[in-house]
């Protein structure tokens, strides 16, 4: 598979009641390794196995949620080129200048029809994942610390205009369809699974009312082994858990979600399967949602709220 | 020190130390009434009125509560920490929970099976 045009998820900024509250949750607990404080007063943390200088920013607010959400794109070439796609297409973008966000090049930035800021940018400082890149041990004390995700897998969003996002996101940046759910009455696509990759999602979205919304940040462990260790850690530390550990039929993800401790849901998860482009989509009808296992497979019923609660 | 919790609309009573909130504690004994959400102040459906009783509270989100909601006492369960007996009133989440729109919120019919259990 040639990896060209919208790489992978780069970075989600998001809203913190208390921002030392919050590193400690994402640094000490999940385990993310802490890489800056900017003059914002904003902390920047990655992953441990990710190269790039940061994943997640959290910044202190009055209310939760996600600021914004972005994707790394191969080059600068390729961020002038899908600029102009999304003029062309309509869309109105704005250019954040380099450094704004710390060791990050430009950023073009775009509201979508959900309501959320999407942000695409080619250069970010690779600060390494503690590994040389000649014959490299096999792991870092940083990969055994907490509950230590390999990377920020996806997101989950909700908003409205769930069709207008899906368009967009499959006919100016080159995602495509994974898996979906029907409306309750069997019309339209309620929830999306889209790709830019191999991975069952890189961005997720449920059709919800109130725009701008985030369900979930995702965090990949390599293991289900580890995702029941993610369990222990997060009830030793005392963290609500929503759902899990259980697999969800949609995707297959063997999954926990919790909250931070501003509300904002995450996922500690394994597995899934490996979709490529041309693969005919999954299709979930709203019972199959429930009954038929695809929210949470062994239980085969629905959580409310799993399905009601944002930030 | 436990304090004597009330929801006036159930009568439902329950204890609550004064390290954990009004919501933490209404679940760890098994009762009922105040929609349980996030329990970090972010997504508001655990809103309140304390109608009486002394309590302090930390940080919660301006989205789901207001200045004046502060001023009179309109707070997320999850967030507020007893100081004496209270009682409060149980505000707009439980409605947030339970509607039914587009998307994957549960529908009126699927509520009655997940509460009746068919």
């Amino acid at each position: 598979m040639a990896m060209t045009g919208v790489l992978r998820p780069g970075h989600a900024q998001l809203r913190v009641l208390d921002l030392e509250e919050g590193v400690r949750h994402y640094r000490d607990v999940l385990g993310m390794v802490e890489t800056g404080r900017d003059e914002q007063g904003r902390v920047y943390l990655k992953c441990w196995d990710e190269r790039d200088h940061n994943s997640v920013i959290l910044r202190e607010a009055d209310s939760a949620g996600i600021d914004f959400f972005a994707f790394k794109v191969l080059d600068e070439a390729t961020l002038d080129q899908l600029e102009g796609d999304l003029q062309a297409y309509g869309l109105g973008t704005e250019r954040i200048p380099a450094g704004e966000l710390l060791e990050t090049g430009e950023r073009v930035r775009f509201t979508i029809p959900s309501g959320h800021q999407i942000e695409l940018y080619a250069k970010k400082t690779q600060v390494g994942n503690g590994l040389q890149v000649l014959n490299p041990a096999p792991w870092t004390p940083a990969s055994e610390k907490g509950i230590a995700p390999v990377r920020l897998d996806h997101c989950l969003l909700y908003g409205p205009n769930v069709a207008e996002v899906k368009k967009l996101f499959c006919e100016v940046l080159g995602f495509y369809l994974v898996e979906r759910v029907l409306g309750p009455e069997g019309e339209g696509e309620a929830a999306i699974w889209l790709s830019c990759s191999h991975k069952v999602h890189d961005i997720a979205f449920v059709e919800h009312p109130e725009p701008g919304k985030l369900h979930h940040l995702s965090f990949l462990l390599e293991s289900w082994e580890e995702v029941l260790r993610a369990g222990d850690i997060l009830s030793m530390n005392k963290v609500p858990i929503d759902i899990g550990p259980t697999r969800h039929g949609i995707t297959r993800g063997c999954t926990i979600y919790a909250w931070d401790p501003s509300g904002n849901r995450f996922e500690t998860f394994m597995g899934g399967y490996q979709p490529y482009p041309d693969y005919e989509p999954t299709t979930w009808t709203f019972e199959g949602l429930g009954a038929g296992g695809g929210l949470d497979y062994p239980q085969r019923k629905l959580h409310e709220t799993f399905l009601t609660v944002v930030t | 020190m436990q304090h004597q919790v009330t929801i006036e609309e159930t009568g439902e009573q329950y204890r609550c130390g004064e390290q954990e909130s009004l919501l933490v504690a209404m679940a760890r004994s098994g009762r009922r009434g105040i929609p349980v959400g996030c329990r970090g102040g972010g997504c508001g459906v655990c809103k309140v009125e304390v109608t009486g009783g002394a309590f302090e509270k930390r940080v919660m989100s301006r989205e789901h509560v207001s200045a004046d909601d502060l001023a009179c006492d309109r707070v997320l369960a999850c967030r507020v920490f007893p100081r004496g007996d209270v009682s409060l009133k149980v505000l707009g989440g439980m409605h947030k929970a339970v509607c039914t729109s587009a998307g994957l919120r549960p529908g009126l019919q699927t509520k009655q099976k997940l509460n009746g259990g068919v």
